[in-house]
């Protein structure tokens, strides 16, 4: 037997799990997104049409597709840097020299990662809550009126975003913790030696060393936050006026809740299709970031 | 499902007994997920023999051909007798003239009020139509100032406009429900009477994730009436504290001039056509049909039996909360039976929302809610033209 045929045998098992498991669910929902299969579909086959890119035309034309195409926008560009951010506060103050108690506050900041959103969701529901709220009450002793979070639509999504970054944070902490104490302190001494200030250390020594793990770290959000779904679903529904329907949240609706499979996977392509350029774009500037 | 589930082991011990040969496995399933799960089951072919089915459901479950019609069963039955139940809640379980399913408990909205607030407002008995409802509720929300309300009609339900629209008369949609029918007048007038409300600050811009705990606010007066269900009953007497329990009541629905209309709601028993015993399926919808088990059903969960002779119950006919049940039930009608009805009342709340919030112009209600219904019928109308065609 010649290599290459041992090679494909070797892997042939895996490419049958991709093909049955991946490639061919995909190109049965490519075909679906073609078809208007509904629940009439469901009872007879004979009851499905195919209509051609029709799904995608429609889907381009409902106002609902753009509104939550930026809602969903507006989630990612706020929600990532807020998160990263955190998270990189979180683990320098973690791996500072004068914290105590690491182990504890580490496990602490991490718990709402592993807690179910179900849960997080009760508990959000009454810190945000308009009238009995914790987070109205600390906003009005400061003497600002309270804000009705996840009543009026310029606010429900912000307060998605405020949850998001409380729940996910923890994970990329961690990451970075990892990232920060595999730094030399010997770099940290000469800096010193050298006379150079908390923010110049922070500057010229943390962040460049960190910067490949920053990087990661924000292609991984970002891939995630693009993904939005459980968050709405738990605490808004969508509402209010859909200012949190995110795309996902629609391709469920379309889906699973109406069972129009077609235009559902209609959405599930354009889905992919954005995030795809949006990969695409990243990687660019990864690979120029890394020339320079 | 929810509730009901829960019970029924109980409740099926004695079917158990009576038929030695029968054992009921019973598939409890919360509300939230019932609808999909029987969809997946079908798709899936693992449709159980029997189950409970909201009455909205049935027109999706006839349309796959799921579940089979029971008039010839019924016919021969010597202990269901539909001529026991309230017609309005027989015909939602009504398709192309077939009987598909047996109504098992019944649902309807009604008015539940504070007696208390309304008497210092000057009211000693519940309205009978919305002039008179419209005078209480001004006269309750002068009495309680800028952060308290008359009336709660939770942004994200659709219910309540639906029920006011119930109550002109009109079908909801037109040529065997092949269009919407928004643009009819009593649509108009409904949802000006509705839109009033939160105009005139009579009702808060919430939804019920807003309001947290409803019966909290009830208790506090945050609003004075709620158009509901017969599970509040249960939760109120639970809920409200102790000195409060004199003070609330139900009462039929007002209409625009006198008693109004409400929807036909409940669940119904139906038989699926996979189902490999039919005739010891049947059995057991025969079963639950008995007036005692109805009335021993309506002791375990509070839910109203649909049989009219089951309330002749102590229990039920001395409960003076469900006496606005009762009364309501003889003015209840279905609501239309289309599969789609649900994403098009999903699409009205939605666009209701929008008006309360000022997104939309109400003027503009009726054509933008014909224009999405008529989309959503789109396939409707295609399926049943190839039917004529054939």
């Amino acid at each position: 037997m010649k290599p290459a045929q041992a090679g494909w045998l070797f892997v042939a098992p895996a490419l049958l799990a991709i093909a049955v498991f991946f490639v061919l669910p995909v190109a049965a929902a490519l075909v679906m997104s073609g078809t208007d299969f509904d629940i009439y579909g469901l009872a007879d086959l004979r009851n499905v049409r195919f209509i051609g890119l029709d799904n995608y035309v429609q889907l381009l034309r409902r106002p609902l597709f753009w509104q939550a195409l930026l809602n969903t926008l507006f989630f990612v560009v706020v929600g990532v840097p807020l998160s990263v951010a955190a998270s990189l506060v979180a683990a320098l103050l973690l791996n500072s020299p004068l914290a105590r108690f690491k182990g504890l506050y580490r496990t602490a900041l991490f718990v709402p990662v592993v807690t179910t959103v179900a849960a997080v969701a009760v508990v959000w529901r009454f810190l945000l809550h308009t009238r009995y709220g914790l987070l109205n009450y600390g906003l009005s002793s400061l003497g600002f009126s309270p804000i009705d979070w996840l009543g009026n639509p310029r606010w429900a999504m912000p307060a998605i975003v405020l949850l998001s970054v409380w729940k996910n944070f923890g994970y990329n902490m961690i990451i970075l913790l990892a990232g920060l104490q595999a730094i030399p302190s010997e770099q940290y001494e000469v800096a010193r030696l050298d006379g150079a200030g908390t923010w110049a250390v922070f500057r010229h020594i943390t962040l460049p060393s960190l910067g490949p793990m920053l990087l990661m770290v924000s292609i991984l959000t970002m891939a995630a936050h693009f993904q939005l779904f459980a968050e709405p679903y738990v605490m808004t529904q969508g509402g209010p006026a859909q200012r949190t329907v995110t795309v996902l949240y629609l391709m469920y609706e379309d889906g699973f809740k109406w069972w129009s499979l077609g235009s559902g996977s209609a959405v599930a392509f354009v889905l992919f299709l954005f995030m795809f350029g949006f990969t695409v774009l990243q990687v660019r500037v990864s690979r120029r970031w890394g020339t320079a | 499902m929810g509730r009901e589930g829960e019970v029924a082991s109980e409740l099926l011990a004695a079917f158990e007994r009576e038929n030695p040969g029968l054992r009921v496995r019973v598939e409890q399933l919360p509300w939230s997920a019932a609808h999909e799960k029987l969809l997946t089951a079908y798709a899936g072919d693992a449709t159980p023999d029997i189950a409970q089915m909201g009455n909205t459901w049935l027109p999706e479950f006839v349309a796959l051909d799921a579940i089979v019609p029971l008039d010839e069963r019924l016919r021969a039955s010597a202990q269901v007798d539909l001529s026991d139940y309230d017609p309005g809640i027989v015909a939602t379980n009504v398709l192309e003239g077939r009987q598909y399913g047996v109504p098992w408990y019944v649902d309807t909205r009604v008015l539940f009020y504070r007696r208390d607030l309304l008497a210092q407002a000057g009211f000693d008995s519940p309205p009978r139509d919305w002039d008179e409802w419209l005078r209480m509720q001004v006269a309750v929300k002068q009495r309680g100032g800028s952060d308290r309300y008359a009336v709660l009609l939770p942004l994200n339900e659709y219910e309540q406009l639906l029920v006011l629209w119930l109550q002109q008369g009109e079908p909801m949609l037109r040529e065997g429900g092949r269009f919407g029918n928004f643009r009819s007048a009593g649509f108009a007038r409904a949802l000006e009477f509705y839109l009033s409300m939160f105009e005139r600050q009579l009702a808060p811009r919430v939804t019920n994730n807003d309001v947290a705990n409803v019966w909290n606010e009830f208790a506090r007066g945050y609003f004075s009436f709620f158009i509901s269900g017969p599970w509040q009953i249960g939760e109120l007497k639970r809920r409200l504290p102790p000195a409060l329990q004199a003070s609330w009541m139900t009462a039929p629905l007002p209409g625009p001039n006198g008693p109004g209309a409400s929807s036909a709601g409940g669940c119904s028993l139906a038989i699926f056509r996979r189902s490999p015993r039919m005739d010891a399926a049947w059995k057991l919808v025969e079963f639950l049909s008995r007036p005692p088990v109805q009335q021993e059903f309506y002791r375990l969960t509070g839910n109203l039996p649909a049989r009219r002779s089951a309330w002749a119950a102590p229990a039920l006919a001395h409960d003076p909360y469900a006496h606005a049940f009762r009364d309501q039930l003889d003015r209840v009608r279905p609501l239309p039976q289309v599969p789609e009805w649900e994403r098009i009342a999903t699409e009205l709340r939605l666009v209701t929302e929008a008006v309360v919030h000022g997104d939309i112009p109400a003027t503009q209600v009726a054509q933008e809610m014909d224009a999405r219904a008529d989309r959503i019928l789109e396939k409707r109308r295609w399926m049943l033209d190839k039917r004529a065609r054939r």
